[in-house]
C-alpha cells in the first residue's frame, strides 16, 4: 500500500518544529508501524535526508520506550497496543497518517518524535519503592498474600511508563502513571509501612514536574496499552485523602 | 607476552567455597566506602541491582544507560520466569539439583564453583524481590506459585504472569530510584559508553557520549562495572532490543579484556517466524508455553500447506515427545531449536518458506479450558495475534528458532572481575555461568545474583586492596581516550559514502546467521572469515551517516554500534571455527551422532576459550582456562 505521512520534525528542544510530508510507498501490511518508519527512513537517507528520530527499543510492547501520537491517538488506532506492536494491516492504501510526539509541558521534545520523560523517573525517585536494602529479608512465603490481592497488584504493576496517559489527557495529567505505582504497593503487605508517605510524596512531585490535575475524563485508560484501569486513580485518591487527614504515621 | 588466567576459585568442598571466600575477602570500612567511586554501565537486572546495592552499602555510584530511563533495559522483555532452588513444591529440588541441572544444561562448559554459588544465592533473590513488592504469581492459599521450565524435572520457576522480567527489573529500578532520590547514585540517562580508560594497568574510568547533545565526556572512578548485556544483535535479527549492542564490552576487549566463548550463542526455539525483508526484530514467545503447548509438524510433506486443523492426529508428528520421551516438549532450548531446524530441513516445515513448526494448544484448551489457558498465557497469545493476525486459541501457533541470548562474554574470575584489574563484568555481559547453553529462567537469576549478592561483596575486596591513587579524569590517559572517541565519531561522519548503517548491519547479520547460526561447519566459517574483513573495509569506505556529531543523531549511534559488530563478528566466527566439537548452542555439523545429536570432545575442548586482542582484529591470541570437574562427571547429555 501507499501512504502519505505527515511527520513532526524538530531539530532540538530550543528550535520550533514543523510537519513534513513524506510519501511511503510499497508498505506491506505485515510491517509493524515502526518497521514502516524504518523503511521510510532508509529511503529518505538515500536521498540525503536525515532519518526521523523516534524512541523505540524492545519492539515487543514491554519496554515502554515507543511513543507516537498517530492520527491524534497515542499509540494509534488499535486498543491495548503499543506503537511497536501496531501493524500496518490496520491501515489502508491511500491513508493519510499524522505522526506527532507526546505533547505535554512536562515532556519537552528533544528531537523530532523523541521526548524527555525523565519527569516520570523523578516521581518514582520520590516514593515509588519499598525502603529496604539488599539482604536480610524474610522468606518469600513468610507472608501469605491472597491471590486476588497479588493479581490486583500485578494489574497495576504492568504499567510500562510510556506516558500515553499524559499524551491523551487534556490536562496532561500523569495520574494514571502515579496511581498505578501507588496501587501496586497498596495491595501488598510490603507496601503498607510507607503507604501514606508514598502517596503524598509522589503526588507532590507529580505536580512539581508540571503535570496537570486529573478531572476524571478517563482518556488515559482508553489509550493505555496495558489497559490499566482508572480504578487505580480512585484508590490513590482515597489513600491521598486518608494521608492528608491522618498524616504519615500510619 | 601471554596472559595466564587465574579463576581464583576457592579451595575446599564446593558447598563451603562461597562462605569461606566471603570471609577471606577484604572489607572496606563503612566510613571509607563513600570515598570510593564506582561506575556502573548498564541498568538492567544486573547493573540496576548492583548500582542500587553498592549505593546502599555507601559507595559513590555513577550509573549510565543509553535508554531514556533505567527501566527500559532489555531485561524487561524476559517473559517466563526466574529459577530458584526453594523446593516450595516439595518435588525434590535442592541447591545441588539446580547446580547439577545448570552444569548439565550448559553441556559441561561452565565453571563448577560459579554455578554452585549461583544456585546457592538463588533463594535469596526470591526473598529480596518479594520484599521489594514484586507481585509474583500466588496460589489461593497465598503462597508463591511455580511453573516448570525446559531442562528441569522440578517446578522451580517463579513468575509474574508473562512479564517476569518486567516485574523484576521494576523491582531493581525501584531500589535504584530510591538511591538516586537519596543522592547516592548519580544517574546518567541517554548516555552511551564508547571507551574504557586504563591507568597504571587498572580500569579507572569510561568515555561516554551524551546521545542528546553529542557531548563526549570522561568519568574517573575507583572501579568500573560493565552490565551491558549480550551481543545477539550481531545477527541483525534477534529477540534483543534494537539498541542492544556489543560496543561497551568490545571497547573493553580492545583495551585488553579477554573475550570468552563468543561462539556460545543461544537460539531460542519458540519465536514468531520471519514475515518479510522489512523485519527489524524477532519476537519471542515464552518457553513457558511448552508447558502446555505441543510441538508438531505434518508427518506427510504433502500436508505442510494444509490448514493444520484439518490434519488428523495420526498424520501429525509430535517429534519432541517422540524423540525425547522423558522431557518431551520441555527439552532444553538448544535441543528443541535443532530438532525444529531438522524437521524444516527435511521438508516438514510450515508457513512462509517452510520455516516454522506448530505449537498447539488445542489439547490444553480441552484439558483445562480456555479460561485457564488465557490466565497462564493470555498476554502472549494477544501479542502473537497482533503480529500474525491469527488467534492461537483457534489455530496452532507457528514458531521458529531465533537468536536470543549470548552465553559468551567478557572473561571473569570467581570475583566477577575481568583480567583487567578493576574491570568487573556482570549479567549477560560476562561468560560465567551458563556454559554452552543457558536453561530457561536462568538469565534473570544470574543477573540478579551478580548484582544483588555477589559483586557487592567481591568489589569491596578489589577496592580495599588495589592501592591505586585517586584520579580526576584530567589525566593524559583520559584525554587520549576521549580524543580517540572524537576521532572515531568524526571518521564515521566524514566517509560520506552511499550505504546506510542499517544496510551494512543487515548484510553482516545475514552472513553471520547463514555461516555461524544454528548450525556451523568449517567451510562456511572460513567463508565468513574471508568475507567479514572485506565487508568491514566497504563499511569504512562507503558508509553514509547524515547529520552531525553535536546533536541527537540516530544514524550516528547506529553506525558506531555496527562498526563494532563488524569487528566482533570475526571473533565470533573464529571461535566457532576453532572449537571442533558440538556443545550446547554451538553445533558443528561435522561433530554429530547418527541421530543428529551434538557430540562434545571433552578430551580436547574442556576449556574456556578466552581471546586476547593483539592489535590486529584478525589475529587474536587464544588463551585457555581448563575446566575441571570435581563434582559432576561430564557425560553425554541425554533428555531421552
Amino acid at each position: 500500500m501507499n501512504l502519505t505521512l505527515k511527520i513532526w520534525r524538530q531539530k532540538d528542544k530550543a528550535t520550533p518544529g514543523q510537519f513534513e510530508t513524506i510519501e511511503a510507498k510499497d508498505i506491506s501490511p505485515d510491517m509493524s508501524f515502526l518497521e514502516m518508519l524504518d523503511v521510510v527512513s532508509e529511503e529518505a537517507q538515500k536521498k540525503g535526508f536525515e532519518p526521523t528520530a523516534f524512541d523505540h527499543d524492545c519492539r515487543e510492547g514491554i519496554c515502554g520506550m515507543c511513543s507516537l501520537v498517530i492520527n491524534g491517538v497515542p499509540h494509534g488506532p488499535e486498543a491495548a497496543t503499543t506503537t511497536c506492536q501496531l501493524h500496518m494491516r490496520k491501515f489502508k492504501d491511500g491513508d493519510n497518517i499524522v505522526i506527532e510526539p507526546w505533547r505535554a509541558a512536562a515532556f519537552p521534545v528533544l528531537r523530532d518524535l523523541v521526548v524527555d520523560r525523565s519527569a516520570f523517573d523523578h516521581i518514582q525517585q520520590k516514593g515509588g519503592f519499598v525502603s529496604i536494602n539488599t539482604g536480610g529479608t524474610p522468606d518469600g512465603n513468610a507472608i501469605p498474600i491472597a491471590k486476588q490481592e497479588a493479581d490486583l497488584a500485578m494489574d497495576a504493576a504492568s504499567c510500562i511508563g510510556c506516558g500515553a496517559c499524559v499524551a491523551a489527557c487534556k490536562n496532561a495529567s500523569a495520574m494514571l502513571f502515579v496511581a498505578a505505582k501507588v496501587s501496586q504497593y497498596a495491595h501488598l503487605p510490603q507496601g503498607q509501612a510507607e503507604r501514606s508517605r508514598r502517596v503524598l510524596a509522589m503526588v507532590e512531585q507529580h505536580d512539581a514536574e508540571g503535570f496537570g490535575s486529573c478531572t476524571n475524563f478517563g482518556e488515559c485508560e482508553a489509550v493505555c496499552p496495558k489497559e490499566i484501569s482508572v480504578r487505580v486513580i480512585a484508590e490513590m485518591n482515597r489513600d491521598y485523602l486518608r494521608a492528608t487527614l491522618v498524616g504519615t504515621n500510619s | 607476552m601471554s596472559i595466564s588466567l587465574d579463576s581464583k576459585t576457592p579451595k575446599g568442598p564446593l558447598a563451603q567455597q562461597w562462605d569461606k571466600h566471603k570471609f577471606d575477602l577484604k572489607l572496606v570500612n563503612p566510613a571509607n566506602k563513600r570515598k570510593f567511586k564506582v561506575i556502573v554501565v548498564g541498568t538492567g537486572l544486573a547493573g540496576g541491582s548492583a548500582a542500587a546495592t553498592l549505593a546502599e552499602l555507601g559507595y559513590d555510584v555513577h550509573a549510565f544507560c543509553f535508554q531514556d530511563s533505567p527501566r527500559r533495559a532489555h531485561s524487561i522483555a524476559a517473559q517466563g520466569g526466574i529459577n530458584a532452588a526453594k523446593n516450595y513444591q516439595n518435588d525434590g529440588d535442592s541447591v545441588y539439583r539446580l547446580f547439577y541441572d545448570t552444569i548439565k544444561g550448559g553441556d559441561y562448559r561452565a565453571r563448577e564453583s560459579n554455578v554452585y554459588r549461583l544456585a546457592q544465592v538463588s533463594t535469596s533473590i526470591i526473598d529480596q524481590c518479594v520484599a521489594q513488592g514484586v507481585p509474583f504469581a500466588r496460589e489461593y492459599g497465598g503462597n508463591l506459585s511455580n511453573r516448570s521450565f525446559g531442562g528441569a524435572q522440578v517446578s522451580r520457576t517463579f513468575y509474574a504472569r508473562g512479564q517476569t522480567g518486567q516485574q523484576l527489573l521494576l523491582g531493581a529500578y525501584s531500589a535504584l530510584s530510591r538511591q538516586i532520590g537519596l543522592g547516592a547514585v548519580k544517574m546518567h540517562y541517554r548516555s552511551e559508553m564508547l571507551d574504557l580508560v586504563m591507568v597504571n594497568g587498572h580500569a579507572r574510568g569510561v568515555v561516554t557520549r551524551d546521545l542528546v547533545s553529542g557531548k563526549i565526556e570522561t568519568w574517573a572512578a575507583d572501579a568500573v562495572v560493565l552490565a551491558t548485556g549480550g551481543y545477539g544483535n550481531v545477527f541483525f535479527l534477534s529477540t534483543n532490543a534494537q539498541g542492544s549492542n556489543v560496543t561497551a564490552t568490545w571497547r573493553a576487549h580492545k583495551r585488553g579484556a579477554l573475550f570468552a566463548n563468543p561462539c556460545y550463542t543461544q537460539i531460542h526455539p519458540t519465536c514468531i517466524p520471519v514475515s518479510g525483508d522489512h523485519q527489524s526484530k524477532l519476537t519471542l514467545m515464552s518457553e513457558s508455553l511448552r508447558n502446555d503447548g505441543r510441538v508438531w509438524v505434518p508427518k506427510d510433506k504433502a500436508d505442510v500447506g494444509k490448514d493444520p486443523r484439518q490434519i488428523p492426529e495420526e498424520k501429525r508428528d509430535y517429534y519432541l515427545e517422540r524423540i525425547y520421551p522423558a522431557f518431551g516438549n520441555l527439552v532444553p532450548r538448544d535441543i528443541a531449536s535443532r530438532a525444529a531446524k531438522r524437521m524444516c530441513d527435511e521438508g516438514h516445515g510450515v508457513g512462509p518458506g517452510g520455516l516454522g513448526v506448530y505449537l498447539d494448544f488445542a489439547d490444553a484448551i480441552k484439558r483445562i479450558g480456555r479460561a485457564a489457558v488465557a490466565d497462564r498465557y493470555g498476554n502472549l497469545f494477544e501479542m502473537y495475534q497482533r503480529i500474525t493476525d491469527e488467534s492461537p486459541y483457534e489455530v496452532p501457533m507457528r514458531i521458529y528458532p531465533a537468536v536470543h541470548y549470548s552465553m559468551g562474554g567478557l572473561w571473569v574470575d570467581y570475583n566477577l572481575m575481568s583480567n583487567l584489574p578493576g574491570l568487573h563484568v556482570i549479567g549477560e555481559a560476562n561468560f560465567s555461568d551458563h556454559g554452552a547453553n543457558r536453561l530457561g529462567a536462568s538469565a534473570l537469576m544470574q543477573g540478579l545474583a551478580d548484582g544483588y549478592f555477589i559483586l557487592p561483596y567481591t568489589i569491596g575486596n578489589y577496592l580495599a586492596t588495589s592501592g591505586q591513587k585517586k584520579l580526576t579524569g584530567e589525566e593524559p590517559e583520559f584525554k587520549a581516550a576521549a580524543e580517540d572517541v572524537r576521532k572515531r565519531v568524526s571518521a564515521l561522519l566524514s566517509i560520506k559514502g552511499k550505504r546506510s548503517p542499517t544496510s551494512f548491519h543487515k548484510e553482516l547479520g545475514k552472513l553471520v546467521w547463514d555461516k555461524c547460526g544454528m548450525a556451523r561447519n568449517a567451510r562456511g566459517l572460513q567463508e565468513a572469515l574471508d568475507r567479514i574483513p572485506s565487508l568491514r573495509e566497504e563499511f569504512w569506505g562507503n558508509l553514509n551517516v547524515l547529520g552531525d556529531g553535536d546533536s541527537y543523531n540516530v544514524a550516528l549511534e547506529k553506525a558506531g554500534r555496527v562498526a563494532d559488530f563488524m569487528e566482533f563478528a570475526e571473533l565470533l566466527c573464529r571461535d566457532a571455527l576453532e572449537r571442533e566439537e558440538s556443545c550446547g548452542g554451538h553445533f558443528r555439523e561435522e561433530y554429530q551422532s547418527e541421530s543428529g545429536e551434538a557430540e562434545r570432545n571433552d578430551e580436547k575442548f574442556t576449556y574456556v576459550a578466552a581471546w586476547n586482542y593483539t592489535g590486529d582484529v584478525s589475529k587474536p591470541e587464544l588463551i585457555k582456562e581448563p575446566l575441571i570437574f570435581e563434582e559432576v562427571h561430564p557425560s553425554t547429555r541425554s533428555y531421552k
